[in-house]
């Protein structure tokens, strides 16, 4: 038997009233609302989470948008710009993008002519770095999806269907978990040398879902166990619909928050093997080939590193924050047990 | 329990062997050493390459299966293979192994140590001024991606030794070559101090947001309370009780991390130049080593597995809840 | 075994005794989001050395707040005004370090929950040595052989060795026997037992209660006894104050309390229980409504909206605690002069509702359609140990081998305690699946052979509510869609569901308009009447009741088991009703089956069983319920069993309960041969009433 304890549910209201979540019990005025305006709401009371999702999707668009308000130069037809200036045939106005070369500049600081500089081959700084953004951004949000779809299929299908695919799945899981990922993955880029960088995104995908599967596995096998899900088995409803309305909504803030964090892992996966020169491949940058060029010249050419560097930088602490605002949000208890 | 360490061990034994093997396989296929030897000036004549790649048994004319028996019976005698380069991949990885535990030994102390103890007093401080500040804090830190960091401290320094007038901080290798006896050890100190900031302030950050969050599970528990009313003072009962019990864990994980500090720290290494584990793996892909990256391999699954088995022990030795 | 007859020597209450707490005028608040809770609301009384104080209450009540305002543990955002003396040396405001002087040398403390009350990584002895230790100088050795004896005395067998073992390896009523040693290690002039029993079944329940008497009688301690159960106190306390909204709203010697309540709200609580000595009562009294929030209490009465017997001013001004009656009874209500002058009982202030009567219930019992039989149920799990290296050590024999059969329109219960097998029994039941061995016939149709379609269909007729209201509802679902649920599942939908949606919501008493909010916006009692919606949904015809109201107030229980007792007459229902409490089971079954360890022992009407119980493990069940009644509880024979439930993994030999029996003793060694060598088998002892003893004998416990 469970005496509702007392002193619990003061305790309750007292830590509630600082976490900054409080459900009145029965308090007529509260109007039922959907359980996803008020995840929103409280996403939004999280100052910190708002503003890196803000900047977030600000960097994510510059990245695209940013390359057409580049400097422009007068160049050739195929936009290749003059080794001399004044040279006839050069008179059409072209931007720079992240492959070419001026000739005129190297290792310059940042400028009107070059925004953020030049490397010493004379690439524009402010070109490779959105490329690199671009780049690193777009494989990151990918491989998280990716992750946390095959984690939770894995996971999902190890927990509902049990006994000896639960055994043969785990099994994959650990086996996976011994195989040094990195390694792997740098061994196998030869490979994809000159084949598409979605190889790259499965390939960190492949080696990160690991983790999540476990924990979306045991949240399943709990959710199974539930009095609510019990009492629609008794009910006669069919198990998919089961799965469908009670255990993947339970499953969904975990799986969203999940996304959230893998990004910024994601992210920085990418940025390691590509400045090791396992990932993305010149003439294509990524942010990590940029800091490979870049670290070396940084004491003397500090844009080479500070744009590339503090953009990371800035990226993974956004995503990081708006994925701790979600975890708030969905699950107002979670902030303080979980660590992560 | 031994039967059950015995059958878990087994199973261990068999991924170790199936995660060995892959990488083997998949190293021999896809690296190529024979790049290596063509690149160098001038390219040296096919059948001297050959022969070199025949003596550190990586020739990719031969079939992999039989250069992969050839591996396997090289490692049941404890041979690890040669490098590309002709020495032996056994003797380097003992170096490197201690290089990477001089470096990595304090910082995992530092880390861990100082991550508990502020962790356990964000935990009783909660929602308290100082404790919003370490949690943030904390969080950046954890956030903060290793290259950038790393790059930034060494910037960092090279202005500070600017400051000082000569080079207090060093950023390149293990120690100054040329130095001796107690100015070796002065030596040592300083080139430790970037890399080990490097590894301590993620690690602080980790090890303090996992111990505030087990500190705060533990302190919503009764047994807190009994041990305030039998009479103990709420900083010895949180200290005595609370701690004791919310530590756990951590040295469960601490263990496991500790284990896996052999295979090195891959950014830091090859950043400060400290050539250890982590920096050769990356320099035996680079340079097509075969049989340095499986010995990497091996190593790495091996310690994998060792850190989780150990982990359970200690789990189940110091938790009399658990124990079987 | 123990029996104690009488309480003969326990003091009673005496003016000349001295006084060892004195709270006056105790006010405790809590920031919350909403505004300052205010817990405890100018709280006054005394406890003399000696003397045994109930607080009774329902959660919310203020009853643990203000006892841990006297032991100094509240969260440091409470604010404390008043004053709080211990012997004359006021308490409030002492630091942490003043405070931990005076915390379990002078007072000690017993907490609910056992489970979670000794920290898991030491040792029960060095955790008993460390109460001695922190208040005396003594070695450490003294100090353990002081815990030894302390285990000793609270009844831990083997001591020296047990004292050793960590907390996970004790039982919950050893853990609490523990807890209890700590509390009493330093002699105290004070012991304050926060729900102590709440969280054990009833036969540890008693162990525990017994222990306490000791503890008292060693340490002459005063001692508090904070609970929800008008039954604990009732043989217990020499004084009671029952705690309302933060207040204390009535306070009198134990005898004034029960014979002669003077406030609506105490004459409510007893009016709700059901007790196992009730033979008759058709309905018990509940309490409307819901104790109010804390928060902005609004003026007048707090009880008022609940009160069938408010008038103006009731709402207006708050009654302050006045004497009224007898000696030393003070009551905090307008009408108290009147209820004392017109001498009012229970049903004059709360009428009796009427409950319909089952036509089927005149049909004798043969005739009836039988709705489950159960023949040879097994049930046996692998027992696994170990959390990280998990591995089988055996098999628990959870069911074994019952019985059971159940006619349309009956309720059965199937009683026992926690570990007897009984919601296995019923899983398995619900399972609608070919048990291990036996058969389980539901409705006439063998589980054995059925296909998917006829088992889906038969789900229709067979439903179930749960323990726990607020887990068996799906906290994402508005309470439309949760009684939708089982309604689409067996294909209504659209209007034709909506319309049914209102007709239950309306059944159950709530609202039809509440069908758009969510499960959180209900209080437990509430909660409770949707998970009965839900199952009635689809007209079954058979319900099972897994503990229905165990996890309720008393105040709300009432009315669940009257809505309970109301659809099963109006709609024709069977129950299948598990519980651990006999006296809810007494008020609501018309049969009883009583399992221990997955064997059933006894099984009848519940007239018969109640009134003549013949198997000990029955007989010790009974005896354990604590009655609402301190007259018939101090003169009632009390069988207190040794021990907890041996492991279901490996029962004792021959006769189950052999270990524990308490008639073992009167036997005769060839006798008691007999019990560890057979297996005991049902044996006819009455008209429909069988019971599994071999030296059956009837015995009054009520």
């Amino acid at each position: 038997m469970t005496q509702p304890s007392e002193n619990l549910v003061i305790d309750a209201e007292v830590e509630s009233n600082d976490g900054g979540y409080r459900q009145a019990p029965d308090e007529g005025a509260r109007r039922s609302r959907s359980r996803g305006r008020l995840i929103f709401r409280r996403f939004l009371r999280n100052r910190l989470a708002v503003v890196a999702l803000i900047l977030f999707i600000a960097m994510f668009a510059w990245s695209f948008i940013g390359p057409h308000f580049n400097a422009t130069f007068k160049g050739d037809a195929h936009c290749t710009p003059a080794v001399t200036p004044g040279l006839p045939g050069y008179d059409h106005t072209c931007m720079w993008d992240y492959k070419q070369n001026d000739f005129s500049s190297f290792s310059d600081g940042p400028s009107s002519k070059h925004y953020f500089g030049t490397t010493q081959s004379g690439q524009d700084v402010y070109a490779q770095l959105l490329r690199g953004m671009q780049k690193s951004m777009v494989i990151g949000l990918l491989a998280a999806v990716m992750t946390t779809a095959i984690a939770s299929v894995v996971g999902s299908a190890a927990a509902y269907f049990g006994g000896f695919v639960d055994r043969i799945l785990m099994w994959f899981v650990d086996m996976l978990l011994v195989v040094p990922g990195f390694l792997i993955i740098a061994i196998l880029s030869p490979l994809f040398q000159g084949s598409t960088w979605l190889l790259l995104v499965v390939l960190i995908a492949i080696f990160a879902w690991m983790v999540t599967a476990r924990a979306i596995r045991s949240q399943t096998l709990s959710l199974r166990e539930r009095e609510y899900v019990s009492a629609a088995r008794y009910m006669g409803v069919r198990p998919a619909r089961i799965i469908a309305r009670h255990v993947l909504p339970n499953i969904a803030s975990y799986l969203i928050v999940d996304v959230t964090l893998n990004v910024g892992g994601a992210i920085i996966t990418e940025v390691s093997l590509s400045y090791f020169g396992f990932g993305i491949q010149s003439p294509d940058v990524s942010l990590g080939t940029l800091l490979q060029a870049g670290q070396d010249k940084a004491t003397t050419a500090w844009w080479l590193f500070a744009f590339c560097g503090g953009a990371l930088t800035l990226i993974v602490l956004c995503v990081n924050f708006v994925g701790d605002g979600l975890r708030d949000a969905f699950d107002p208890g979670s902030a303080t047990s979980r660590a992560r | 329990m031994g039967k059950f360490l015995l059958r878990r061990f087994v199973n261990y034994l068999i991924l170790v062997i199936l995660a060995a093997s892959m990488t083997y396989i998949l190293a021999g296929e896809a690296l190529n050493p024979r790049a290596q030897f063509q690149a160098k000036t001038p390219p040296p004549p096919k059948a001297s390459v050959d022969a070199s790649l025949k003596t550190i048994n990586a020739n990719p004319d031969t079939p992999i299966l039989v250069r992969y028996k050839r591996w396997v019976g090289g490692l049941l005698h404890g041979d690890f293979g040669k490098e590309i380069n002709g020495g032996s991949v056994g003797a380097d990885m003992k170096r490197r192994i201690l290089v990477s535990t001089r470096l990595l030994l304090i910082a995992t102390v530092l880390g861990s140590g100082l991550g508990i103890l502020i962790g356990a007093y964000s935990a009783i401080k909660q929602y308290k001024f100082s404790d919003r500040v370490i949690t943030l804090t904390s969080f950046v830190l954890l956030s903060l991606p290793l290259i950038p960091l790393a790059i930034g401290l060494k910037l960092l320094a090279v202005k500070v030794n600017g400051w000082v007038g000569h080079r207090v901080l060093e950023y390149t290798g293990e120690y100054a070559p040329d130095s001796h006896g107690w100015g070796r050890f002065t030596s040592r100190l300083q080139h430790l101090i970037l890399p080990t900031l490097t590894l301590v302030l993620g690690q602080v950050a980790f090890y303090s947001r996992y111990q505030r969050a087990t500190m705060l599970d533990v302190m919503g528990n009764d047994f807190l309370r009994t041990a305030q009313a039998k009479g103990l003072r709420r900083r010895k009962a949180l200290m005595k009780h609370g701690l004791r019990t919310a530590v756990l864990p951590l040295v469960v994980l601490i263990v496991y991390n500790v284990s896996l500090l052999f295979t090195g720290a891959i950014f830091t290494e090859t950043i400060f130049a400290w050539h250890g584990m982590g920096e050769w793996s990356v320099n035996s892909i680079q340079q097509s080593d075969v049989n340095v990256v499986a010995a990497i391999g091996i190593f790495t699954s091996c310690l994998i597995l060792i850190a989780g088995m150990l982990s359970d022990i200690v789990y189940v030795s110091l938790d009399p809840r658990v124990r079987v | 075994m123990t029996i104690a007859d009488d309480r003969a020597g326990v003091v009673r209450p005496d003016a000349d005794r001295e006084t060892v707490l004195e709270v006056s005028h105790l006010e405790v608040t809590f920031p919350s989001e909403g505004g300052r809770v205010n817990a405890v609301r100018d709280v006054s009384y005394a406890v003399r050395s000696g003397e045994v104080l109930g607080i009774v209450g329902e959660s919310g009540s203020g009853k643990s707040v203000s006892s841990l305002a006297v032991m100094g543990l509240l969260p440091v955002s409470a604010r404390i005004s008043g004053s709080v003396q211990l012997r004359g040396r006021e308490l409030l405001g002492l630091g942490d370090k003043a405070m931990s002087r005076i915390r379990g040398k002078s007072i000690g403390m017993v907490f609910q929950d056992p489970l979670s009350a000794l920290t898991p990584v030491y040792s029960i002895g060095a955790q008993i040595a460390e109460a001695v230790l922190t208040h005396r100088k003594v070695s450490k050795d003294d100090a353990h052989k002081r815990a030894i004896e302390l285990l000793d005395l609270v009844g831990i067998p083997n001591a020296a060795q047990r004292a050793k073992a960590f907390p996970h390896e004790f039982s919950g009523g050893m853990r609490q026997r523990a807890v209890i040693a700590i509390a009493i290690a330093n002699d105290p002039d004070l012991i304050i037992a926060d729900e102590p029993t709440t969280a054990l079944d009833v036969t540890i329940q008693a162990q525990v209660l017994e222990v306490l008497r000791t503890a008292q009688e060693v340490t002459g301690a005063a001692i508090i006894m904070i609970t929800h159960d008008l039954g604990v106190v009732a043989g217990l306390a020499d004084r009671v104050q029952v705690m309302y909204a933060g207040r204390i709203v009535e306070s009198a010697p134990v005898n004034e309390i029960y014979y002669r309540p003077r406030m609506p709200y105490t004459m409510g609580l007893l009016g709700s229980i059901p007790r196992l000595d009730d033979k008759d009562r058709a309905a018990l009294t509940p309490i409307e409504g819901n104790p109010p929030s804390l928060l902005r209490l609004p003026p007048g009465c707090p009880f008022a909206p609940r009160c069938p017997i408010a008038f103006d001013r009731c709402t207006e001004v708050e009654p302050a605690l006045l004497p009224v009656g007898g000696e030393h009874h003070t009551s905090a209500c307008h009408l108290a002069a009147q209820i004392e002058s017109e001498n009012l009982a229970v049903t004059d202030v709360f009428p009796e509702p009427e409950i319909p009567e089952n036509p089927e219930v005149r049909i004798p019992r043969e005739r009836r359609d039988e709705v489950l039989r159960l023949e040879g149920l097994v049930k046996e799990f692998p027992l696994m140990k170990g959390h990280v290296f998990k591995h089988r050590v055996g098999t628990v024999h959870a069911v074994d081998r019952i019985d059971i059969d159940m006619r349309s329109g009956e309720t059965v219960a199937l009683v026992g305690e926690s570990g007897c097998g009984k919601t296995t029994t019923l899983l398995q039941i619900l399972d609608l699946a070919k048990p291990q061995q036996g058969r389980i016939v539901v409705l006439g149709k063998d589980t054995a052979g059925m296909s998917k379609a006829e088992r889906r269909s038969l789900r229709r007729d067979l439903q179930i509510v749960f323990q726990d209201p607020m887990a068996s509802l799906d906290p994402r679902m508005p309470v439309g869609d949760i009684l939708a649920e089982p309604l689409s599942a067996q294909g209504i939908s659209g209007g034709r569901a909506r319309e049914k949606i209102s007709e239950l919501l309306a059944l159950v008493g709530l609202e039809p308009s509440h069908a758009d909010r969510y499960p959180t916006e209900f209080s437990g009692g509430q909660r409770q009447r949707i998970g009965i919606a839900r199952a009635l949904a689809l007209e079954p015809k058979l319900l099972v009741l897994d503990e229905p109201v165990s996890a309720l107030d008393v105040s709300i229980q009432a009315g669940v088991i009257n809505l309970l007792q109301e659809l099963k007459g109006r709609l024709g229902l069977s129950y299948l009703f598990v519980a651990h409490d006999l006296s809810v089971v007494r008020h609501v079954a018309d049969r009883i089956v009583v399992m221990y360890l997955g064997r059933v022992c006894e099984t009848g009407t519940v007239n018969e069983v109640f009134d003549q119980p013949y198997h000990p493990y029955t007989q010790a069940l009974m005896s354990a319920i604590p009655l609402p009644d301190p007259d018939r509880e101090h003169s009632r024979r009390r069988i207190i069993l040794e021990g907890d439930l041996p492991s279901p993994a490996d029962p004792p030999s021959g006769c189950r309960f052999r270990t524990r029996c308490p008639r073992r003793v009167g036997l005769t060694p060839a006798e008691q041969e007999k019990c560890s060598a057979e297996e005991p088998q049902l044996l006819e002892v009455g008209d429909d009433h069988a019971s599994a003893c071999h030296y059956n004998s009837a015995a009054s416990m009520v």
